[in-house]
């Protein structure tokens, strides 16, 4: 966490998005896996694991919304200066970025069209805490079944129905990283 | 450090590729638009492959590049090479020490660990554009799941030969949902698909990347009366020995005179390193 706008992007780009990016891969590929991911710092409340994210993916082709708490002035300045991405409605948002309930209700987000699935949304949840237990996973990327703690079941397994289409989510707590792609069939216990 | 940004490409456009492997990703066997570069080699050379390696190779990273399951011919050589000198990677020629494998038209024989990610060259990603020329077309069967003009194909196979002629670049089916072309991989390659590696799939000239995320289901199209049946050809390693291996056919000399030897070199050479000691 830091105050300045102009600091806290990556010292050494090229290689820090790299490592970022594989702990974005393999958290998107291996649902339920818990990844570090780290190295840059956004003003408050954004964590690292999402500042990082944000800078791994997002550039000014990628339109991002900020939900609730994440949008602050001071935010908006820090993506300027790193992302120069532009700040829309949840509509045309390609990432968005805020806790679970901030980005409700979900479906305002894009869910892709029939010959463009890839067109969908992002999302990146803030959460309070990230741990393996929770909902059972299952679906491409899961052995078996693996566990999540996820603030909803009844939203996911809606998203997963709508397969091909659909949400993907990154989640994110402090340095930690987990996905959830729309592949994923979220079970409550 | 070399006057190359690490890995070659710009940092946005890697951006923009790892944008596209994500949401491959998300949607296993569909193919996502990306706008492919020009490389520092031709396409058909696998500048898909590279541009999917570039885009996750870290400074950590032991790359290993076959062609046809070999470490030592034109393309993966020259490959490797390019990487060795753009992202200063370290390199090797065994399967079980690399994190990521770039490959050209076979898995290797090895199984893939949990922390390793196959990159395939892909040439043609569609699968139905031998059967349906236009673009458009094969988006909208691929959006309404019609793929009667597939099994319809493989139908024909029987009916000329008696049995599904195809053999390499066999049709699967990925979860259930999307099917995908396996690029030119030998059928006898498919039921490996099912792995516990990330595979990513590059195609440099048609703009498309696709992936399967690990232990999803893919299945090779077949019927009931003619099931899918991972063949190779009926011989040993003529230099190893073994049974269970993929194999080349090596034409030795010009009286007709041939040897069956594994296609993939590493599998082969540690099979004989093992013999030797």
């Amino acid at each position: 966490m830091q105050t300045d706008v102009l600091t806290g992007g990556f010292s050494n780009p090229a290689v820090q998005s790299a490592t970022g990016f594989r702990a974005a891969l393999s958290a998107l590929a291996r649902p339920g896996r818990i990844e570090e991911i780290a190295g840059a710092q956004a003003p408050s409340p954004v964590s690292d694991a999402a500042a990082t994210l944000l800078l791994v993916l997002c550039d000014p082709e990628t339109p991002i919304h900020l939900a609730g708490a994440c949008d602050t002035p001071e935010i908006r300045e820090w993506i300027a200066f790193h992302i120069g991405a532009p700040i829309v409605a949840p509509e045309g948002a390609h990432f968005a970025l805020g806790t679970w309930s901030a980005l409700g209700p979900h479906h305002r987000f894009a869910i892709g069209t029939p010959e463009y699935p890839d067109r969908a949304a992002t999302l990146i949840v803030e959460t309070e805490a990230l741990e393996p237990g929770g909902a059972r996973l299952s679906g491409p990327g899961i052995e078996d079944s693996a566990r999540l703690c996820l603030p909803d079941t009844d939203l996911f397994q809606a998203n997963r129905a709508l397969f091909p289409l659909g949400l993907d989510f990154f989640f994110t707590c402090g340095t930690r990283l987990a996905g959830l792609p729309r592949s994923t069939y979220v079970e409550a216990i | 450090m070399s006057d190359y940004n690490f890995a070659y490409l710009d940092e946005q456009t890697k951006r923009m590729i790892r944008r596209a492997i994500l949401k491959g990703v998300a949607i296993p066997g569909y193919q996502v638009p990306f706008a492919s570069r020009e490389m520092p080699m031709p396409y058909g050379w696998g500048t898909g492959g590279v541009q999917v390696t570039a885009a996750c190779l870290t400074p950590d990273d032991q790359l290993k590049v076959i062609d046809q399951g070999a470490d030592d011919t034109t393309n993966a050589v020259s490959i490797r090479k390019f990487f060795e000198k753009t992202a200063e990677v370290a390199t090797t020629e065994h399967t079980s020490e690399a994190t990521v494998i770039q490959t050209r038209h076979r898995i290797p024989e090895e199984p893939l660990g949990e922390d390793q990610i196959l990159v395939y060259q892909v040439p043609i990603p569609e699968p139905l554009r031998f059967l349906e020329p236009r673009e458009t077309e094969t988006r909208k069967m691929h959006s309404l799941e019609e793929y009667g003009l597939m099994h319809v194909k493989l139908y024909e196979d029987i009916a000329r030969h008696g049995h599904i002629a195809t053999a390499y670049a066999y049709p699967v089916r990925v979860e259930g949902r999307y099917v995908m072309d396996p690029s030119p991989i030998p059928k006898f390659d498919n039921p490996k698909m099912e792995m516990a590696a990330i595979q990513l799939f590059g195609a440099g000239r048609e703009q498309r990347i696709y992936a399967i995320p690990p232990y999803t289901q893919v299945v090779s199209l077949d019927f009931e009366d003619h099931p899918f049946e991972a063949s190779k050809a009926d011989h040993p390693c003529a230099l190893c020995g073994a049974e269970d291996s993929y194999l080349d056919e090596v034409i030795v000399d010009d009286a007709g005179g041939r040897m069956f030897v594994c296609s993939d070199t590493d599998y082969c050479a540690g099979r004989r390193a093992g013999q030797a000691a």
